[in-house]
């Protein structure tokens, strides 16, 4: 749910990456976060377990910049890809204004892969969304390792509908901002519409 | 989608009205009104040292996660949080159906006190923000997203 403030002048909108657990959500945040200026950021804050897998979820406020004099802000949120975790993935999922479904290029990743896309359209449909009229985009990650799936493959059976997609290595920041710039691009050409 | 927030100056005024009496009166060190999904909305009291929208979105998947709890154990939400530290307690309320109030206390005050004028502010702040939704949903304001352009989008992306 976006937030316009006439008083302040800021346009907030809320950014959900969501998949299967391990595919690389909170490693796209932390390039994210590293790579951007102090002044455009605000902390990250990570609910994680002790070996480093999301628990409730991944924060990162960002300012992207002014449009017509008000600040667009947005607040990143990552979702525990776990299974087991899905009554927290439908709390994140409360009031989202974009989605990138980031998947997990390697083969035996495939079936989570399917199971979590599946998930994220049934968590959204469950508050009344649809996937397919929200902004959204879909991120293949892991793209440097061997044992990754040929592009045609992902994109047959993760993105049949043909949202903008981008192969990634999250690790090296390879199609990150390239992701993130084109869901906040969507978010916006949406509230555009919308108004 | 038309659950979308807007504020507007008139409405943000009698918010922040509300919390700085909130926090006077209680005695209170610092007062936020944040939405459901994590966003400050308004705050008043010692917030240069706070960090604001950290606080907010922690606050928010706090409250998300009570609420979740709650319809587990088909209980209507709770209606109140309270955590106490060693220095700061922190009182916690939904106030509407979207709005949380956080208030940030110290021994300068006491819960039955915070509690107290937090109802009366929860009130209050009902009174406001029904009022916001009603005008946001009218419509009948400019829209600053009328005048964005596609090229004021791409713009925003071309560095
Ligand atoms: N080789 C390779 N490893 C990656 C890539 N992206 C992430 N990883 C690694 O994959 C592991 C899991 O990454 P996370 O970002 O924690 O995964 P997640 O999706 O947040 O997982 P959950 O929190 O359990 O849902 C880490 O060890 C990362 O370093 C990538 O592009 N290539
Ligand atoms: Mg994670």
């Amino acid at each position: 749910m976006s937030f316009i403030n006439y008083s302040s002048r800021e346009i907030n909108c809320k950014i959900v990456y969501y998949g299967p657990g391990l595919c690389g959500k909170t490693t796209n945040l932390q390039y994210i976060y590293n790579k951007t200026n102090p002044e455009a950021k605000g902390k990250m804050i990570s609910l994680a377990t002790e070996t480093e897998r999301t628990l409730f979820f991944d924060f990162l406020p960002l300012s992207l910049g002014e449009i017509r004099g008000f600040r667009t802000r947005f607040h990143l949120y990552t979702v525990p890809g776990q299974v087991f975790y899905d009554a927290s993935r439908k709390l994140i999922l409360k009031g989202v204004d974009g989605v990138v479904f980031v998947g997990d290029s390697q083969v035996e990743r495939m079936e989570a892969n399917i199971e979590s896309l599946d998930n994220l359209r049934t968590n959204l449909a469950e508050q009344g969304y649809d996937l397919d009229k929200l902004p959204y985009c879909v991120q293949f990650n892991k793209r440097d390792l061997p044992n990754s799936a040929p592009l045609e493959e992902l994109t047959e059976v993760l993105n049949p509908t043909k949202v903008p997609q981008f192969e990634a290595v999250a690790t090296k920041g390879v199609g990150v901002f390239d992701t993130l710039k084109a869901v906040a691009k969507l978010v916006l050409t949406e509230l555009k519409r919308g108004s | 989608m038309s659950n979308q927030l807007v504020m507007y100056e008139e409405e943000l005024q009698q918010l922040t009205a509300i919390c700085d009496v909130l926090q006077r009166d209680s005695n209170a060190k610092a007062v936020l009104v944040i939405d459901k999904n994590g966003q400050a909305i308004a705050q008043s009291g010692e917030v240069e040292h706070l960090d604001v929208t950290s606080l907010s979105s922690l606050t928010a998947g706090n409250v998300a996660a009570t609420g979740g709890i709650a319809s587990l154990l088909a209980e209507k939400e709770f209606a109140g949080q309270f955590h106490e530290g060693e220095k700061t307690n922190v009182h916690i309320s939904i106030v509407g159906a979207r709005v949380i109030l956080l208030v940030l206390f110290d021994e300068r005050s006491s819960l039955g006190l915070v509690r107290l004028r937090v109802r009366k502010a929860a009130a209050e702040l009902t009174i406001v923000l029904e009022a916001l939704v009603k005008k946001s949903e009218a419509g009948n304001q400019p829209s600053v997203f009328a005048e964005i352009t596609d090229d004021d989008i791409d713009n925003l992306f071309n560095d």
